[in-house]
């Protein structure tokens, strides 16, 4: 018998996943780079008031980038406050609670609820969501809450609220998705024996089963987080695409994003297409300081709680 | 030779009722305090049954040990003492299971209060996601109204009756994941004794950790006896020879032979139990 001759291609492999591995990091680098480079002259032009000033007039070439941040953390706040409990409500039913039988079909149904483009829920929002927040839920508020500021003024059905839980709905079925194949991977017997100890289905999902999975959680709500704020189209339908701040969540507003998308084919300056490349790299930096919190948090509770493997 | 007695095994099966086959059940002596009985105890996964009218008595404050091949229904028949089975649809259960002559399966039970009083200990360790500290007060806070300093004590107490007191006072703010397999173990024999139940159920304690925590285990077990009821399923012979009481032993679903663990190791009655413990098959 003759032997074989062996061909080792694991030198060649190791080399393959590096160059895969730095791939990402300069994507990421060159991406930066293009903004810093895109925005120079509004940085150079404005400073640091472009961060502070809310005024945005391009007839004057004055760029503020005050009240899109503000939008797009608002807004992102609103869907994020909506979708995280709704989101883990409905993957604990479905892990815990829900029977086979609703399991798959409910877990079906979120499954194609991510798959729905966002113009499809921008044109949703704007033509069925909006009419009916502007009919029953924005009249509603009002009148249960008189005077409470964050419900002044008109219901016009868009504005921050609508877009918000647009959010919320859109980031819902990956939060639910993700957090539920976290609450599946909970060992079963470190369940039982929760129970085993007398507790409660609530008590053992609150102290057993939600801090067990607490990273993959976290890491689910930041995935939507992700998405939150940056989204685009739906939100450019229903938020109103006003450059002002006001307190009312009823009144119109604008966020990164929607600026972005409204007005990029009109930048016929160089120092407006500046501006709003700035306003790109400030929304880059924005979710990037969210992540380094996430992270920072995870450690801290995973300290606390022991690393679970 | 191995071979045809299972082969007669398998035919034995297909000829139920079993029973026939299994030698009388004897009740514990007169003077013997019961503390659980079960009476024609039969149990289902789906239409699969698992466990055929099981009789047994466990006596108070002794070890009793549940022996048997793999698959025999031991962990099964444990399962039902603490309802844990419930968690799990299609599992069903007749018959009764007396704890201190009160049907436990019986609907108007309280199954908390069930739990606290029957504790449980899994073949892996199993603390949950929180600090050593948390994990024992975690019982403790369920079931007791307690203050703070109460806590502390009762934590340390549990602790010391678990015989981790010394291994884990300076590590009690530590993950419970942190500390090693047989402490963990430890830890959740305390965890179960914190909230004083009156019975253990242990479903193979050692098979996961090494010989020399297995032999602390042991040792606690044998304290333990004083002030709870023990029940223990185990796949190691030698584990039920030395530290249990009481003996049954376990096959397809039936009790074949129990009695005192001296008699069912040195002289059994069934020509099965003397096979199993001799290692002809399982």
């Amino acid at each position: 018998m003759q032997t074989k001759t062996h061909i080792n291609l694991d030198p060649a492999f190791r080399w393959l996943t590096l160059a895969s591995g730095l791939a990402v990091l300069l994507l990421v680098g060159s991406i930066l780079y293009t903004l810093v480079m895109g925005a120079m002259p509004a940085l150079k032009h404005f400073g640091f008031g472009f961060l502070t000033s809310q005024e945005w007039n391009p007839a004057f070439m004055e760029f503020g980038a005050l009240s899109s941040v503000y939008g797009t953390l608002i807004s992102t706040a609103i869907g994020m406050l909506i979708a995280v409990p709704l989101s883990l409500v409905i993957a604990l039913f479905l892990v815990e609670i829900a029977p086979p039988a609703v399991r798959r079909i409910v877990g079906g149904a979120i499954e194609l609820l991510a798959a729905i483009p966002s113009i499809i829920f921008g044109m949703w929002g704007l033509f069925v969501f909006a009419p009916f927040m502007a009919d029953y839920i924005q009249p509603w508020l009002a009148s249960i809450a008189p005077g409470f500021p964050l419900f002044q003024g008109p219901p016009m059905g868009i504005g921050m609220l609508s877009a918000g839980i647009i959010l919320a709905l859109m980031v819902l079925p990956f939060i639910t998705s993700v957090t539920r194949d976290v609450f599946q991977m909970v060992p079963a017997v470190v369940k039982e024996s929760a129970y085993g100890m007398g507790s409660t289905t609530w008590e053992v999902t609150r102290k057993v089963t939600i801090p067990y999975g607490i990273q993959g959680v976290v890491g689910a709500c930041f995935l939507g987080l992700g998405r939150a704020i940056g989204e685009t189209m739906a939100v450019t339908f229903v938020i109103g695409n006003r450059h002002e701040i006001s307190a009312s969540l009823f009144a119109a507003g604008n966020s990164i994003a929607s600026t972005l998308a409204n007005e990029f084919t009109e930048a016929s300056d160089d120092l407006y297409l500046a501006a709003l490349i700035e306003l790109g790299l400030v929304l880059f930096g924005v979710t990037l300081i969210l992540q380094w919190a996430a992270r920072w948090w995870l450690r801290r509770t995973a300290r606390k709680m022991g690393a679970v493997r | 030779m191995i071979q045809t007695a299972t082969a007669e095994y398998q035919d034995q099966r297909l000829k139920r009722p079993f029973a026939l086959h299994a030698t009388k059940i004897e009740p514990l002596a007169q003077e013997t305090q019961i503390k659980i009985a079960t009476r024609g105890l039969n149990f289902y996964y789906d239409d699969q049954q698992a466990l055929f009218d099981n009789n047994l008595e466990i006596a108070a404050n002794q070890v009793t040990a549940i022996i048997g091949p793999s698959g025999c229904g031991k962990s099964t028949h444990l399962r039902t003492y603490n309802r844990i089975f419930e968690l799990y649809r299609g599992q069903r259960v007749s018959g009764e299971v007396l704890l201190d002559g009160q049907n436990v399966l019986d609907s108007s039970c309280d199954v908390l209060e069930l739990r606290r009083k029957v504790g449980m200990i899994f073949q892996k360790p199993t603390p949950f996601p929180m600090s050593v500290f948390d994990n024992i007060a975690y019982g403790l806070k369920q079931h007791y109204h307690i203050n703070r300093s109460e806590l502390r004590d009762r934590v340390e107490k549990a602790l010391q009756q678990a015989a981790l007191w010394d291994d884990v006072k300076d590590k009690l703010n530590q993950p419970g994941t942190a500390l090693s397999g047989g402490q963990q173990q430890r830890l959740c024999i305390a965890r179960a004794i914190a909230v004083e139940p009156e019975i253990l159920l242990m479903d193979e304690p050692t098979s996961a950790i090494d010989p020399v925590a297995t032999a602390r285990i042991e040792e606690l077990v044998d304290t333990l006896k004083e002030h709870y009821t023990i029940v223990i399923v185990t796949h190691n012979m030698q584990q039920a020879a030395r530290i249990s009481d009481y003996t049954a032993f376990f096959y397809k679903g039936e009790i074949i032979e129990f009695g005192a663990t001296d008699k069912i190791f040195t002289n059994p009655d069934n020509t099965k139990t003397q096979d199993y413990i001799t290692g002809r098959f399982g």
